[in-house]
C-alpha cells in the first residue's frame, strides 16, 4: 500500500545561506568556555581568531598557505564521498605522495624544473593512487568495508615514514629524523615574493575547478552521484557502479597525495614525520562543511585555514593552547551537521 | 458495546490529506473490514490506532475511554495488537524471542523459558509454530502466524491485520480465516484492511469503506453485495481492462531457457525456469510474492548473474550480461521496486537520461541542454507532473513510475520486462500503466510482466505462466485460465499438465 | 612452557585489554545500529581524563571512574547526533573523534604547558594471585583492568543474549521497525547502547595511561580505536569471536616487541605495522561473509 512520504521540501535560499552562519556563531558560543578556562577574554581572543589573520597581507597570505593542503584533502574527501565511498585514507594518501615527493625531489636533482616540477606533481598523485588502491580493490571486490580499510593504513603508512626517517633516509648532516632537503629545481616556486604562498595553492584551486567540472559536467561525475546517492538503482540504469566507484577511490587517492607533494616542495622541502597535522581528517571536515560541491569546498578549506592560522595567532597573543583551532573546527562540522538535520525537522514539522 | 471509536481523524503529510475526518466503530467481538483502494487511507488510520502516527485531529475511545496513544507501547496496554503488511518480525532472533520481545517481565531472559512460555500460549490460541526456530528461516504464512501470536502473547482485545491474505497463497488463506472465526469466538475483536471484495464478504461481519481519505460508508455484511462494495470503493461499476486472446502473433523475440539462480541467501531460487514471449503478446508470470519473480527479474534487468541456463533476446545471447548491454539489446525494463528505478536525489532529467548517458555527451562533457529537451520530451509524452530539474524523490509514486516507464519504453524497446509495474500506485496510475504495457504490446514488442496481483496478469496476459517455488508450473492461454486453478496452482497443490511451452 | 613462551601470552593479555574493552564498547554501539567511529577520540579523551584525575586526586580508581564518565558523555554525544538527529554516523563520529582529541591536547596543554618529558604517575601495580609459581605466577602477573576487561566478555554475553537489554539491542540493531512496533522504546535503548559503549572506550583509554603506560602522550592511543573497529568486524559481532580476535592481534602485537628485541635485520616500524596489515588480511578473508547488523548506520525515524 502507497505509504504516504514524508515531503522534506528544501529551504528557502536565504535560510540555506543563514545555516553557516548560525553555525559559527553557536561554535564560538560553545568554544568560548575554553577561551574563557585559559585564562583569556573570548571577544578578543574571536578577533585574533578571524580578524586579526585577515588584517596584513602577510598574514593574509598564510591563510592561503595553511589553506593550500586543505583545499586539496578536501577535495579528495569530496570526490570519494560524491560517490559513496568513504575514503577515510586522505591523511595516509597525503603521506605517500609526500614519500614520492621526497624521493622524487633527490633523484630529480640537475633535472630543470619545467621537467622537474610537474614529474613532481605525477609521482606524488601515483604514490597517492597506489595507496588508495588496497582498500578500493578490497571494496569492490571483496565488499570489505572501506572506512576500517583506510584508516587501518593511515596508522600503517605512519609508520613507513618513521622507518624511512630512522633508517635510509635519515639526514646524513643533522641526524635528524627527516629526509635529505630536496634539489632546488624541485621546489615548488613561491608565487608572491617574502611569502610561502607556493605553487601548491594554483595546483589546489585548479584541483577545486577540476572537481567542480567532473561532478557536475561529465558523464563519469553523474554516474559517481549515481552511485554515492543510489547504489542499486544506478547499477539497474546501467552504470559500472564498481568501476565508478573504483575510480572515484583512485582520484581521491591521488588528490590526496598531491597535498603531501606540496607540504614538501612548497613548505618544508623535506620529509619529516609530522609533515600533516592531520590535513587528511581535517578534509572531512571540510568536505562535509562543503556539502561536497566545489564551491562550498573552495570556500571551507579556506575558512579553516583562517581558523589554523588564527588558532597560531591566538595562542601567541593570549597564550590560549594552538589546539583551540582544532576544537573549535570539530565543534563547527558537529553543529553544521546538526543544524541541517535540525532545519529539515522543522519543515517536517511545520 | 464498543471495542475501538474513533471520531473526526485527520491526518496530512504535507499537502496530502491522508485521513479526512475519519470516523470508525469497532464492536466488541466483530471482524470489521476496512476496505478501500491503494492510498484510500486505510493503513494511515490504523497507523494512528496503533501509535506509529499521530492524528492532526480527532479522538480515539477504547472501551469508552478517551485515550493518547503516543506510541505502540501505549496501543498494547490498551489490548492492540497490529500486524503489518511486512512483518514487524527481527529475522536473527528466534520466534520467542520475537514474541517476547519488548514484553519481557525482569531484566533475565532465559531462552529455554521464553521458548516454553510462548510454547504453552501457541497451544492455548491453537497457533502452530516451533519457538526455537529463527524467523528467516520461516515461511511467510508461518512468519504471520508468529506475528498474531506476538499480538496475542501480549494481552490483545483487539487485532489488526493490514493486509493479512496479500502474501498468502489461498490454501493458507483458508488456514488463516479459521484461525481468525476461533478466535473471535474467543471474544477478540478484529479490524480487517483489505481491498480484496470476495475475503471481506468471507470473513468480515460488517465493512467500512474508505476512498481518497474519507469514510465512503459502514454496512453489514447480510446487506450488501460485492458490486455495491467495488462501487463504494471506486466511485464506479467496472474497472480494469478487458482481457483478449486470439490475437495474432510475432515471431520469438525473448527466449528463457533452463534459466537457474541463487536468491541473496545463495539458495536456489530460480530452477530451469524456461519461458518464450513472443513479439506482440503480454505473458504474464503469476505467483505469489517470494518465488523466485524477484530473482527472474533482476536476471533479465541484468543485475543478477544466473548459475545456469540462456537468455536470449532475438538471436543475441545475453545471458549474464550487465545492464548496460541488455538495454542496449533493446530491453525495457521496470523493476519491481520503483527506488531500485530512480536515484531519488537526482533530478528527474539526470534519471531519464542515465542508462543512456552516452548519447548526452558532447566533447567528454554532458550536454545539458539536450539532457533537459530529452526530459522536457518524456515528461509532456507520459504526462509526468515534475519538472526536470525536480528531485525524483519529490515526485509522487505513481509520477515516479511514469519516470520509469518513460525511461524504459521511449525507445520502442523489443522486449519489456515490467516487474510487479502497479504495485502501491493510486487507480489512475495503475490504468496508466497497464495502457502503457497493452500498447507496447500493440506495437509488435514482447512484454514479460511478473505480477503478484492475478487480477492484472488475468486482464492484461495472452498467456499466463505460473511459478511457484522457482520453478514454472504451467504455461496456458488466458483464455483457458480461471482463479482457482491458478490458486491451486500457485500454492503448488498441483503440478502443470499441459505441455510446457 | 619455556619463559619465551609464558611471557608472550602474559604480554598478549596486556596489550589485548585495551582492545578488548573498546571492542566490546563497540560493540554494543553496531549492535544497536550504531557504527561509532568517535572510539579513537573517546579512548583518547578517556586516557587524558584518567590520567589528570588520577594524577590530580592521588586515586587511580578516581582516574577510571572519570575516563568512564568522559567516555559515557562521549557516548551521549554520539547519540544526540545519530540518534536523535539521525545524522551521517561515519561523519559525527569522525566529528566527535577530531573534537575529542583536540579537546583533550588543548586540556593538556592547560594542565601542563609544553614539557619536554611527558609529565608521568606512579601507575597501577599488577595482581599476582599465584606470586611466584612457575608458569601461573608470570602468566597472572596483571593488572586489575586486565582482570576485569577478560570477565567482562561472559558478562557482555550474558547481557546481549540472556537480557531484555541485550535482546532489545539486538533487535533495532537489526530491524527497529519491528522493535518499535513490539513495544520498544529504539531511542532510548541505542542511547543506552552508546552509554555502556562509551564507558567502555572510556576505560580503555584510563587503561593505557594509568596502567600500561603511567603515563599520558600525543601517540597514546595510535589507532587503536580503528583496531577495535576492524576487530568488531573480525569477531562477527559476536563477543566471544572478539576475544579471541583481540588476543590474535595482541599476541602479533606481543610478539613484535619481542623481536624487536631479537635484532632481526629489519626496522623495528615493520613488525610495529604487523598488526595492521594482519587485520586487514582477516577482514579481506571475512570479506563478504561479514554479517553486518542490518540496520547498521541506517538513522531510525518515525513518521
Amino acid at each position: 500500500m502507497l505509504g504516504f512520504k514524508i515531503e522534506r521540501a528544501a529551504a528557502p535560499i536565504w535560510m540555506r545561506s543563514l545555516i553557516p552562519v548560525i553555525a559559527i556563531l553557536v561554535t564560538f558560543i560553545l568554544t568560548a568556555t575554553l577561551v574563557i578556562m585559559a585564562g583569556a577574554n573570548p571577544l578578543e581572543a574571536y578577533r585574533y581568531f578571524l580578524i586579526a589573520p585577515l588584517s596584513s597581507q602577510v598574514s593574509a597570505l598564510e591563510v592561503l598557505v595553511k589553506s593550500t593542503p586543505l583545499l586539496l584533502t578536501g577535495a579528495s574527501v569530496a570526490f570519494a564521498f560524491a560517490a559513496g565511498y568513504w575514503n577515510i585514507g586522505s591523511e595516509g594518501q597525503l603521506y605517500a605522495g609526500a614519500i614520492a615527493a621526497a624521493w622524487l625531489g633527490i633523484i630529480l636533482e640537475g633535472v630543470p624544473s619545467v621537467v622537474a616540477i610537474p614529474l613532481m606533481l605525477v609521482g606524488g598523485f601515483a604514490a597517492g593512487v597506489l595507496w588508495a588502491l588496497p582498500p578500493a580493490l578490497l571494496k569492490v571486490k571483496l565488499a570489505v568495508d572501506e572506512v576500517v580499510t583506510t584508516l587501518l593504513l593511515n596508522s600503517v603508512i605512519l609508520f613507513i615514514v618513521s622507518a624511512l626517517l630512522n633508517g635510509p633516509w635519515r639526514d646524513p648532516v643533522s641526524g635528524w629524523p627527516q629526509s635529505p632537503e630536496i634539489a632546488a629545481s624541485t621546489v615548488f616556486p613561491r608565487l608572491i615574493p617574502r611569502s610561502r604562498l607556493h605553487l601548491g595553492f594554483i595546483v589546489a584551486l585548479l584541483t577545486i575547478a577540476a572537481l567542480w567540472f567532473i561532478l557536475s559536467r561529465t558523464a563519469l561525475g553523474l554516474k559517481m552521484r549515481a552511485a554515492g546517492l543510489g547504489q542499486e538503482a544506478a547499477r539497474f540504469a546501467g552504470v559500472n557502479v564498481e568501476n565508478t566507484i573504483l575510480t572515484a577511490a583512485l582520484v581521491s587517492g591521488g588528490i590526496a597525495g598531491l597535498a603531501g607533494v606540496g607540504e614538501v616542495a612548497g613548505i618544508h622541502f623535506h620529509l619529516i614525520e609530522a609533515i600533516s597535522p592531520g590535513y587528511g581528517y581535517t578534509g572531512i571536515i571540510i568536505a562535509t562543511l562543503g556539502g561536497l560541491h566545489a564551491v562550498g569546498v573552495g570556500l571551507a578549506a579556506i575558512f579553516i585555514g583562517l581558523i589554523d592560522t588564527g588558532a597560531q595567532t591566538v595562542s601567541r597573543a593570549l597564550g590560549v593552547p594552538v589546539y583551540l583551532g582544532d576544537v573549535v573546527q570539530a565543534t563547527l562540522l558537529l553543529v553544521t551537521l546538526g543544524l541541517f538535520i535540525l532545519q529539515n525537522y522543522r519543515i517536517k514539522r511545520a | 458495546m464498543h471495542a475501538i471509536q474513533m471520531r473526526g481523524i485527520t491526518k496530512r503529510f504535507g499537502p496530502v490529506v491522508a485521513n479526512d475526518h475519519i470516523n470508525f466503530d469497532l464492536e466488541q467481538g466483530e471482524i470489521h473490514a476496512l476496505l478501500g483502494e491503494n492510498g484510500a487511507g486505510k493503513t494511515t488510520l490504523m497507523r494512528i490506532l496503533y501509535g506509529l502516527y499521530h492524528a492532526d485531529e480527532g479522538e480515539i475511545r477504547v472501551d469508552g475511554e478517551v485515550v493518547h496513544i503516543a506510541s505502540p507501547k501505549d496501543a498494547i496496554r490498551l489490548g492492540i495488537g497490529m500486524v503489518t503488511q511486512h512483518f514487524a518480525l527481527v529475522p536473527t532472533l528466534s520466534v520467542a524471542e520475537n514474541v517476547v520481545l519488548g514484553y519481557t517481565d525482569g531484566f533475565r531472559v532465559e531462552p529455554q523459558a521464553a521458548q516454553q512460555r510462548v510454547a504453552e500460549a501457541a497451544a492455548r490460541f491453537g497457533i502452530e509454530v516451533d519457538p526455537a526456530a529463527l524467523v528467516r528461516h520461516l515461511s511467510v504464512g508461518e512468519r504471520q502466524r508468529v506475528e498474531i501470536l506476538k499480538a496475542l502473547y501480549r494481552n490483545a482485545r483487539i487485532l489488526i491485520l493490514d493486509e493479512p491474505t496479500a502474501v498468502l497463497v489461498p490454501q493458507e488463506v483458508e488456514v488463516l480465516f479459521e484461525t481468525l472465526e476461533r478466535l473471535r469466538q474467543g471474544g477478540l475483536s478484529v479490524i480487517f484492511i483489505s481491498h480484496k471484495l470476495y475475503e471481506v464478504m468471507t470473513v468480515c461481519d460488517r465493512i467500512t469503506v474508505l476512498r481518497d481519505g474519507r469514510v465512503v460508508g459502514t454496512v453489514d455484511k447480510e446487506a450488501t453485495s460485492q458490486a455495491e462494495l467495488a462501487r463504494m470503493m471506486v466511485g464506479r461499476e467496472t474497472f480494469g481492462v478487458t482481457r483478449q486472446d486470439g490475437r495474432p502473433q510475432g515471431p520469438v523475440l525473448l527466449r528463457i531457457e533452463n534459466l537457474s539462480a541463487l536468491d541473496q541467501k545463495g539458495l536456489p531460487a530460480l530452477k530451469e525456469v524456461t519461458l518464450e514471449v513472443r513479439a506482440g503478446e503480454i505473458l504474464g508470470v503469476a505467483g505469489v510474492s517470494g518465488n523466485g519473480q524477484t530473482e527472474l527479474s533482476h536476471v533479465l534487468a541484468g543485475t543478477l548473474k544466473p548459475t545456469e541456463g540462456r537468455v536470449l533476446v532475438g538471436n543475441e545471447d545475453l545471458t549474464g550480461a550487465d545492464p548496460a548491454r541488455i538495454s542496449a539489446a533493446g530491453v525495457g525494463r521496470i523493476p519491481e521496486d520503483r527506488h531500485e528505478g530512480v536515484i531519488g536525489e537526482l533530478s528527474v532529467a539526470e534519471n531519464l537520461a542515465l542508462e543512456y548517458l552516452d548519447e548526452f555527451v558532447k566533447g567528454g562533457r554532458l550536454d545539458h541542454r539536450r539532457i533537459r529537451q530529452h526530459a522536457e520530451r518524456l515528461i509532456a509524452e507520459y504526462q509526468i507532473k515534475a519538472s526536470p530539474t525536480d528531485r525524483t524523490r519529490t515526485l509522487s509514486g505513481g509520477n515516479m513510475q511514469k519516470v520509469i516507464l518513460a525511461r524504459a519504453l521511449s525507445r520502442n524497446p523489443r522486449v519489456v520486462i515490467a516487474s510487479q509495474p502497479t504495485r502501491g500506485l493510486d487507480v489512475g496510475a495503475t490504468e496508466y500503466v497497464r495502457s502503457k504495457l497493452l500498447e507496447q504490446r500493440d506495437r509488435g514488442a514482447a512484454v514479460l510482466l511478473l505480477s503478484e496481483d492475478l487480477d492484472e496478469v488475468l486482464a492484461l496476459s495472452d498467456r499466463i505462466a505460473v511459478i511457484y517455488e522457482g520453478r514454472i508450473v504451467d504455461v496456458l492461454p488466458a483464455s483457458e485460465a480461471d482463479v482457482e486453478q491458478l490458486g491451486l496452482m500457485m500454492s503448488g497443490a498441483r503440478e502443470g499438465t499441459s505441455a510446457r511451452v | 612452557m619455556d619463559i619465551f613462551l609464558i611471557g608472550l601470552i602474559a604480554a598478549t593479555l596486556r596489550v589485548a585489554t585495551p582492545l578488548l574493552l573498546g571492542t566490546l564498547g563497540e560493540l554494543f554501539a553496531e549492535r544497536a545500529g550504531i557504527l561509532n567511529l568517535g572510539i579513537e577520540g573517546t579512548m583518547f579523551f578517556g586516557a587524558f581524563v584518567g590520567f589528570v584525575v588520577g594524577g590530580a586526586t592521588g586515586s587511580l580508581w578516581l582516574g577510571v571512574v572519570a575516563a568512564i564518565v568522559a567516555g559515557i558523555l562521549s557516548g551521549l554525544l554520539m547519540a544526540l547526533l545519530s540518534v536523535q538527529l539521525g545524522v551521517n554516523q561515519h561523519v559525527s563520529g569522525l566529528g566527535i573523534t577530531l573534537l575529542l582529541v583536540g579537546l583533550s591536547l588543548f586540556g593538556f596543554r592547560l594542565v601542563y604547558g609544553e614539557p619536554r618529558v611527558p609529565p608521568a604517575i606512579e601507575p597501577f601495580g599488577r595482581l599476582s594471585p599465584f606470586g611466584q609459581t612457575p608458569i601461573l605466577g608470570p602468566l597472572f602477573d596483571q593488572y586489575a583492568l586486565t582482570y576485569i576487561a577478560f570477565a567482562l566478555v561472559p558478562v557482555v554475553w550474558w547481557l546481549l543474549y540472556r537480557t531484555s537489554f541485550g535482546l532489545q539491542i539486538r533487535a533495532v540493531g537489526e530491524n527497529p521497525e519491528a522493535a518499535d512496533a513490539a513495544g520498544v522504546n529504539v531511542f532510548l535503548t541505542r542511547y543506552l547502547a552508546l552509554v555502556v559503549a562509551g564507558g567502555l572506550m572510556g576505560a580503555a583509554g584510563a587503561f593505557l595511561s594509568l596502567a600500561q603506560l603511567g603515563a599520558f602522550t600525543y601517540g597514546i592511543i595510535a589507532g587503536r580505536g580503528w583496531v577495535c573497529i576492524a576487530l568488531v568486524i573480525f569477531g562477527n559481532w559476536d563477543p566471544v569471536r572478539v576475544l579471541w580476535g583481540a588476543l590474535l592481534f595482541g599476541g602479533v602485537f606481543a610478539l613484535q616487541l619481542r623481536l624487536q628485541i631479537t635484532g632481526l635485520q629489519l626496522p623495528y616500524e615493520t613488525f610495529l605495522a604487523l598488526p595492521y596489515l594482519v587485520t586487514i588480511l582477516a577482514l579481506a578473508i571475512a570479506g563478504r561473509n561479514a554479517a553486518y547488523p542490518a540496520a547498521l548506520l541506517k538513522p531510525y525515524k518515525r513518521e
